[in-house]
């Protein structure tokens, strides 16, 4: 009915630009009035930070010393990209969104065929797995931190318990690169993985059973139906949740604030715009990196629309 | 496919989502349990049960120390920051962005197709990439450490997620309804204000919450953009200490993260089948 | 109730291309006329610009006299029915039900509105849904709630939009004849736009054939299928529809796949010079005449049956046959604009359910020529149609159609009387 209403208004519209075009104008008018403001601040706060950034990356510049604002022209943008700290930071972020991901898609998958299948307790299950989307990400970040810890946490010693004291109660998850890491991956996982699987389950949900059930008289075994019919039907919803996920993850900021502040090599890209601009005042070198940071988002989103061909405008909404 | 699952296969999937449940809520527990300790039980394994996790005595001294003790000049401030920029954007964000997903889904207009794509395209913006120009536009026109200074960066986060999924929202209600309102005999007014705004509501309402939790969550905004007069709490957490200078803020932070995130969790479970819909129909990460 | 009065209506869309194209139909007081024709033919549109939803681009609508081009929907009057009934979801039955008596602010009592909407409930039976919401109703309840909504407007016409369509065969069979109680019950004019041609053929007084946005014909369903105008409309009334043959022209005699049939009189005149003609046969018209008395002047031929649908109380027999390339094309013209398939063409006999004869068999066919249609392949008209029968046809029609409105309100009449 609605494609029948959508044709009939298609039609309207061209009849009111052949015959009342006054009608024509009023209408368009109007849905600029309404539509306008909100338009047009969208755009005042977040396309002109953007313009800005990249007019004042091209300066040195430190806002404490505001007179010797200098136009260097690309040379924050070549001293950023030829630092260690800068390829460092990108490294971790990348580790951070390549394992996050990974871990996000199969277990979000998993939860999400679970609580597609389930009998009991599925509601309950569908309210509860919401949770972690509930909690304001600095407060897990707190969490999992506190955990982890070896004074306040029980991350140790249940893992001492469950290993019959093969793992020592005084390992510092905070000592050392990897394991930081591991757990702001950990708790990244957790955070996420619950908006994954309600992604994947409305993609599920698209899924016609017949199919399936035709597979199975077809004589496919539970592995092919899952790669060769549910996936296949589901790639939509799939590459959404991916490209929504990637770019969430690349602009990691307060897990790792929170839990190590980058100490042991484990600052992320956004960390490093923050330090460089709120700590060090390099507003020039700040921009700089902020504008990186948004041509890698940009090129992500390019690469899954142009060469996934994600259609995220109609994808998302059934 | 209730009828053809064996009984087997159904306690299977029942104990696998038993264990999804426990994975769930063993941090959220685990934050909850950490600020019910006293000081002294907070690094001592043997006041704690299940392996230093719940508490044997149950302890409020966190919260007193949050709400009247020292660390409430901290706390109760930034949490009177984060309910007025939040509400306020909140507000704002979806008041525009009602008209605006009214007009997209409702009229026909030459660039709504770009309204849409740039709202998408806005809410995939790295926020940190923001900061820094606000950051120093901010210092020089006096907006930083204010509560507009917080609020028009919201709107920025706010703003594009509400257009998105009010147009999801405002698309999925049948229209044939406002005709059919109007050969009953009902003004244009009328047909929107007994049919249309009643249909309208609850896209609204589900809206402004994930507007609203969108807010409540940033950090990086208030992190970066506040000092202290408007900081809200994800950024204030940070600032903590402890009952003294030498005892560490753990469960002052706890305590003070419980007070934020129980009343979202429990929003957020009430209007969980809303919520879902809305964020899938957006596909919007909020 | 009144007569509403469409003169040389007309609806352009941007393209240009006229989805409705000078329709001119008079529709009298307390008739039920019913728009019917394949999709896209521009049936729906012209009742949307009866209720005002669309504008009309030219021509002029006329209900009772007054030209009504220029009002809101809510300023005619008409009740309408959608094809998704259109329920408001967070409004309860009774509340929907009432829902236009309450937009007319002072007009009505909060009693009378009470009144109102159980009399209408009562005539549907809705009572024990009233207070239900429309999400939790089956079907047929929604269809019959917004009937409701239409009857507490005493509007001054119905109007409904392929309203069955989302009902399955048994409950729109039910809803069907109680839409046609209900009309006779209260009189009122009553459009009615249907793809389906069984509600066609037993609702209407009178039935519009659309095709394209241009009437066709517009004639009592017993004219439609006894004296069409048109191969359109032939095509388009009847299930199963009417065998459509190819027929060469030669002298006295048509030419048809199976066999001659001779020709005299006004028709051979008709004929004449033409090569080839279209000729329509009803598929109850052949007989299997080993076991039918075929009636005088019967042509007799054998024909290989394909296939056979046995029903209990009758009997299909597919029988195919090469189309005439002179009239290939138009015969598939023909297919395509009645929604077809484009599959073989195949003749369909209605048989008599006693008729013995399997797939494979020759079966002894007979038909009276009398009952053939004979069509110009190129215009599609009708060269047999006869207009005096029509007539005389349309004039019973509209004398049954009174008595049954008479009836009807004298029944009302007693029944108030009884109950009084």
């Amino acid at each position: 009915m609605t494609a029948v209403a959508e044709t009939n208004k298609g039609k309207l519209t061209a009849e009111e630009k052949a015959h009342l075009s006054d009608r024509a104008k009023g209408e368009r008018n109007l849905g600029w009035r309404l539509a306008g403001p909100a338009f047009v601040i969208m755009l005042l706060v977040t396309l002109y930070p953007i313009c800005y950034a990249v007019y004042l990356s091209l300066f040195n510049y430190r806002l404490t010393d505001p007179a010797g604002r200098k136009l260097v022209w690309l040379q924050n943008y070549i001293t950023a990209l030829s630092d260690p700290l800068f390829w460092q930071a990108f490294t971790t972020t990348l580790i951070i969104v390549v394992v996050t991901l990974v871990f996000e898609l199969v277990i979000g998958m998993a939860i999400a065929m679970v609580m597609n299948r389930v009998v009991w307790p599925r509601k309950t299950l569908r309210t509860i797995v919401l949770i972690p989307y509930a909690i304001v990400t600095v407060v897990s970040g707190f969490s999992w931190l506190y955990a982890a810890q070896i004074s306040t946490g029980f991350f140790n010693r249940w893992l001492h318990f469950f290993t019959f004291g093969g793992f020592s109660e005084n390992y510092n998850w905070f000592g050392g690169r990897w394991s930081s890491l591991t757990i702001i991956c950990l708790s990244e996982i957790w955070k996420t993985t619950p908006f994954m699987s309600l992604l994947l389950l409305a993609g599920l949900a698209q899924v016609d059973s017949a199919q399936e059930e035709a597979a199975k008289v077809d004589g496919a075994t539970w592995w092919q139906r899952f790669t060769k019919v549910i996936l296949p039907n589901m790639k939509a919803a799939l590459m959404v949740a991916l490209l929504f996920r990637t770019l969430d993850a690349v602009r990691i900021y307060d897990n790792p604030y929170v839990m190590t502040g980058g100490a042991n090599k484990t600052e992320t890209l956004s960390m490093l715009v923050g330090t460089e601009t709120v700590s060090r005042v390099e507003i020039g070198m700040g921009s700089a990196l902020a504008v990186i940071l948004f041509v890698i988002v940009l090129i992500i989103a390019f690469i899954f629309v142009k060469l996934f061909k994600v259609d995220l405008t109609t994808s998302g909404r059934s | 496919m209730e009828t053809t699952m064996s009984t087997k296969a159904k306690n299977g999937l029942g104990v696998v989502s038993i264990v999804i449940m426990i994975w769930t809520l063993i941090p959220l527990l685990w934050i909850i349990a950490t600020s019910l300790k006293s000081t002294a039980a907070l690094a001592d394994p043997s006041q704690n049960l299940f392996g230093n996790f719940w508490p044997k005595h149950i302890s409020w001294d966190n919260y007193k120390l949050i709400f009247s003790g020292g660390a409430s000049d901290l706390f109760l401030p930034a949490l009177w920051h984060s309910i007025v920029v939040c509400v306020v954007s909140t507000f704002i964000s979806v008041v525009l962005a009602t008209f605006c997903a009214y007009a997209i889904s409702r009229l026909n207009f030459p660039g709504k197709k770009l309204i849409l794509t740039t709202s998408l395209a806005v809410s995939f913006f790295p926020v940190i990439a923001m900061v820094t120009p606000l950051f120093n536009l901010w210092r020089q026109i006096g907006l930083f450490d204010t509560i507009p200074g917080l609020i028009i960066p919201y709107l920025a986060l706010t703003l594009p997620l509400s257009i998105w999924i009010l147009s999801a929202f405002f698309q999925q209600i049948p229209w044939e309804m406002e005709q059919a309102a109007q050969v009953d005999g009902a003004t244009s007014w009328q047909a929107f204000i007994k049919v249309i705004a009643p249909l309208a509501a609850p896209g609204v309402f589900t809206t402004a919450i994930i507007a609203f939790f969108t807010a409540w969550n940033d950090f990086v905004f208030s992190s970066n953009l506040t000092a202290q007069s408007a900081q809200t709490v994800p950024a204030a957490l940070n600032f903590f200490t402890g009952a003294s200078q030498f005892v560490q803020p753990t469960g002052a932070i706890c305590a003070a993260a419980v007070v934020v995130t129980i009343p979202v969790v429990i929003l957020v479970l009430v209007f969980q089948k809303r919520i879902v819909a809305g964020l899938t129909s957006g596909a919007v990460k909020g | 109730m009144s007569s509403i009065e469409l003169k040389h209506i007309v609806k352009k869309y941007g393209d240009g291309f006229p989805a409705v194209n000078d329709v001119n139909l008079d529709i009298k007081d307390g008739e039920f006329v019913i728009l019917v024709g394949p999709s896209g033919c521009g049936k729906s549109t012209l009742l949307r610009m009866i209720v005002g939803l669309e504008d009309i681009t030219s021509g002029e609508l006329d209900i009772d006299g007054k030209r009504v081009n220029d009002l809101a929907p809510r300023d005619r009057n008409l009740a309408m029915v959608f094809q998704n009934y259109a329920l408001y979801p967070h409004l309860t039955v009774y509340e929907n039900i009432a829902f236009p008596l309450r937009l007319q602010k002072g007009k009505h009592s909060d009693a009378e509105i009470d009144q109102k909407v159980r009399q209408a409930s009562d005539m549907l039976e809705l009572d024990e849904h009233l207070q239900r919401k429309p999400g939790n109703l089956s079907g047929g309840q929604r269809q019959r709630v917004a009937m409701g909504r239409a009857i507490v407007r005493e509007a001054d016409a119905f109007l409904f939009d392929e309203p069955l369509s989302n009902l399955d065969a048994k409950l729109r069979g039910q809803m069907r004849t109680e839409i046609a109680r209900m009309q006779r019950r209260l009189g009122i004019t009553t459009i009615y736009v249907t793809h389906d041609q069984t509600e066609a053929m037993t609702l209407g007084d009178r039935v519009c054939v659309l095709k394209r946005g241009v009437l066709q014909q517009v004639a009592s369903p017993r004219e439609l299928y006894e004296q069409p105008v048109n191969l359109f409309v032939a095509g388009f009334i009847g299930s199963p529809p009417m065998n459509f043959l190819p027929a060469r022209v030669d002298g006295n005699r048509l030419k048809l796949p199976f066999v001659d049939v001779p020709v005299d009189g006004e028709l051979a005149e008709k004929v004449k010079g033409k090569d080839v003609v279209i000729v329509g046969l009803r598929p109850e018209h052949l007989k299997d005449s080993t076991v039918e008395t075929a009636p005088e002047h019967s042509v007799k031929f054998n024909a290989v049956v394909d296939q056979t649908e046995w029903l209990g109380n009758e009997q299909y027999a597919y029988i195919p046959y090469e189309a005439d390339g002179a009239v290939r094309k138009q015969l598939e013209d023909l297919d395509r604009d009645l929604d077809g398939e484009g599959l073989r063409t195949q003749m369909i006999v209605n048989l008599d359910p006693r008729s013995r004869v399997i797939e494979g068999d020759e079966a002894r066919l007979a038909f009276d020529p009398a009952a053939m249609h004979v069509f110009d392949p190129h215009t599609g008209a009708n060269l047999t149609r006869d207009d005096d029968k029509a007539a005389q046809i349309a004039a019973e029609s509209e004398k049954l159609r009174k008595a049954a409105l008479a009836r009807a309100h004298k029944r009302e009449v007693e029944q108030a009387e009884k109950s009084a």
